[in-house]
């Protein structure tokens, strides 16, 4: 697919993501426009063995929404892709719903793990890439984490296993908007430079200027893995990107637009 | 006297037999192998033995991940540290239903010296409440070896609990998932239990008949799916009916028979176990003592109630 093709499917995406959260009356809006880019990026280009014919293939790369809240940029995605129609956003977050208001690897084709409690999906993450190299396999496992998810310890146990099992197959990706639910990072509890922080727990590091520039992600996702070590790939984005009453808004973390805003939402994303 | 070993040793020598007949069996452990047993799996299959180092919730995710990739695996650690790494369990696990075990050993206040904050006495009862689990407490080595081929075979998650002292090993029994054991026919009273309590309560038993009564007893290694019915038709023909367990009064073995009794009849019913509190520190056999679980204690316990 050329860029502009994907473009455009970004644009749907962040469509989809205001009228899922909108018919809901719920959701994330915000931390799923700032990781909309990486998203088409891994399903549309980077990642190997995707088929929505075929979703359980064994031998397709891996994804894991580990910062779960942003669903609805995953579910845009992975229907975009193919894997079932817009219908289903009508009962996103509604009982019985394949789109759970986390992902559930049970309901939802295309879904590798459930997620949703913080830290856990890039530990499931480091499991799958090192199953993968136990049984000889060559799939990538690609996981998003987000910046306030890496308050979580576990984030850090997880990086601690995933270097020392040397797992060159694992790339995460920090969505790095810089807020989370009560403030900005260094208000509720400060990342520091968190660069240098998973750098020092042994991952090769990629730096993303802008993390919702297409060619930009793109890039940093072929670049060659580092030879034995997890690859980092730290995306500066940007919370509610593309809705400019949402840009860089905290209120916008777990709040749905109503009627009028998501009419002004979808003017600003026509193409 | 009959032959004694450590439940928890049977673990690591069943691993080991599975590793020899299922290549998919991998073990991973939080720096406790020489403790767990998995030591034995790791020296007869060092490159299907993982090590996640003293982060016990990343072990239960990382066993999660590996079994999205087609394998079995194993996670030990001590039963305390199943609070430690709940939502993993919970979440990363049973939520979406992947094939991970878990063999937790040092169960209850026999692991002794260490104390309260090693002694696990609510492992049951967070791991009964889980939708999809299945729970076994094996009695003895023999049923240990059983539990841990039975766990290979389901297609989901398992605990299984084990225990630090070595106890009596039985002759081998039928075994069948979430099927209880009769191991005394009797009609005067039933005692149901399970763990290494099954050789304290045989003890009782002999008590109780020394004072002319007929005593039953049934021991359950599946704690979940929990064999209802067995439990219900002994509760029916003895009227009198005791639960023993090294583990909390509430949400274990006392409370899976309680509910399988309530509204079924009326019964003589008493619980015998860890009274809502923590463990401590002390010698097994004096802590048997003070939390009433010695084969005496049980059976005093029992001749006061009837």
């Amino acid at each position: 697919m050329d860029i502009q093709a994907m473009k455009d499917v970004c644009r749907q995406v962040r469509r989809d993501i205001i009228v899922m959260t909108n018919k809901a009356g719920a959701g994330h809006p915000g931390g799923s426009l700032s990781c909309t880019e990486a998203l088409v990026a891994l399903y549309f280009d980077v990642m190997r063995g995707i088929d929505p014919e075929d979703d359980k293939n064994p031998n397709r790369d891996r994804f894991v929404l580990s910062k779960g809240h942003a669903a609805p940029a995953l579910y845009g995605t992975l229907c975009e892709r193919g894997y079932f129609g817009r219908e289903e956003f009508d009962h996103f977050r509604q009982l019985h719903g394949i789109l759970q208001g986390h992902p559930d690897v049970k309901k939802c084709p295309g879904v590798d793990a459930s997620t949703g409690s913080l830290g856990q999906g890039i530990s499931i993450a480091v499991g799958m890439a090192l199953g993968a190299k136990h049984i000889g396999s060559d799939v990538h496992v690609y996981t998003i984490i987000g910046d306030g998810e890496s308050d979580e310890g576990l984030v850090w146990e997880a990086s601690m296993a995933a270097a020392h099992y040397k797992l060159d197959n694992l790339t995460v990706i920090f969505d790095h908007n810089g807020m989370q639910i009560d403030g900005t990072n260094d208000q509720v509890m400060s990342l520091g430079d968190p660069a240098e922080k998973f750098r020092a727990f042994g991952y090769d590091i990629v730096e993303v200027q802008d993390g919702n520039d297409l060619e930009q992600v793109l890039a940093a996702l072929h670049t060659p893995a580092c030879p034995g070590k997890p690859r980092l790939i730290h995306l500066h984005t940007l919370k509610g990107k593309g809705v400019s009453y949402m840009e860089g808004q905290v209120g916008w973390h777990g709040k749905a637009p109503n009627d009028e805003q998501t009419a002004q939402a979808l003017k600003e994303l026509e193409g | 006297m009959a032959e004694k070993k450590s439940i928890r040793v049977a673990y690591g020598e069943a691993l080991v037999k599975l590793g020899a007949e299922n290549e998919k069996v991998v073990v991973l452990d939080a720096d406790l192998a020489q403790a767990t047993m998995t030591k034995d799996f790791k020296a007869a299959y060092p490159g299907r033995f993982y090590d996640c180092g003293i982060a016990e919730a990343n072990m239960v995710d990382m066993a999660a991940g590996m079994s999205t990739m087609g394998l079995i695996p194993f996670c030990s650690t001590f039963a305390v540290f199943a609070g430690r790494s709940y939502d993993q369990i919970r979440n990363g696990v049973c939520y979406p239903k992947f094939n991970v075990k878990f063999g937790f050993s040092h169960a209850g206040i026999t692991l002794g010296e260490d104390g309260g904050s090693h002694m696990a006495v609510e492992d049951i009862a967070l791991m009964r409440v889980l939708p999809g689990m299945t729970v076994f407490v094996p009695s003895d080595a023999n049923e240990c070896y059983q539990c841990v081929e039975a766990a290979a075979k389901i297609e989901g998650p398992v605990y299984i609990r084990t225990a630090r002292l070595p106890s009596p090993v039985y002759d081998p029994r039928p075994f069948e998932v979430g099927k209880g054991t009769v191991i005394e026919d009797g009609s005067d009273l039933v005692i149901f239990t399970c763990g290494i309590m099954l050789e304290h309560t045989l003890e009782a038993i002999s008590v109780l008949k020394a004072k002319g009564l007929k005593p039953a007893l049934v021991s359950f290694h599946t704690l979940k799916p929990f064999d209802e019915a067995l439990a219900l038709h002994y509760a029916q023909k003895c009227g009198k009916v005791f639960t023993v367990e090294e583990h909390s009064v509430i949400g274990g073995l006392g409370d899976a028979v309680a509910s399988t009794l309530c509204g079924r009849g009326s019964f003589t019913f008493r619980k015998i176990g860890i009274q809502d509190s923590f463990g401590q520190s002390g010698k097994p056999a004096d802590l048997l003592v003070e939390y009433g679980l010695t084969g005496a204690q049980i059976a005093q316990t029992v001749l006061e109630s009837i």
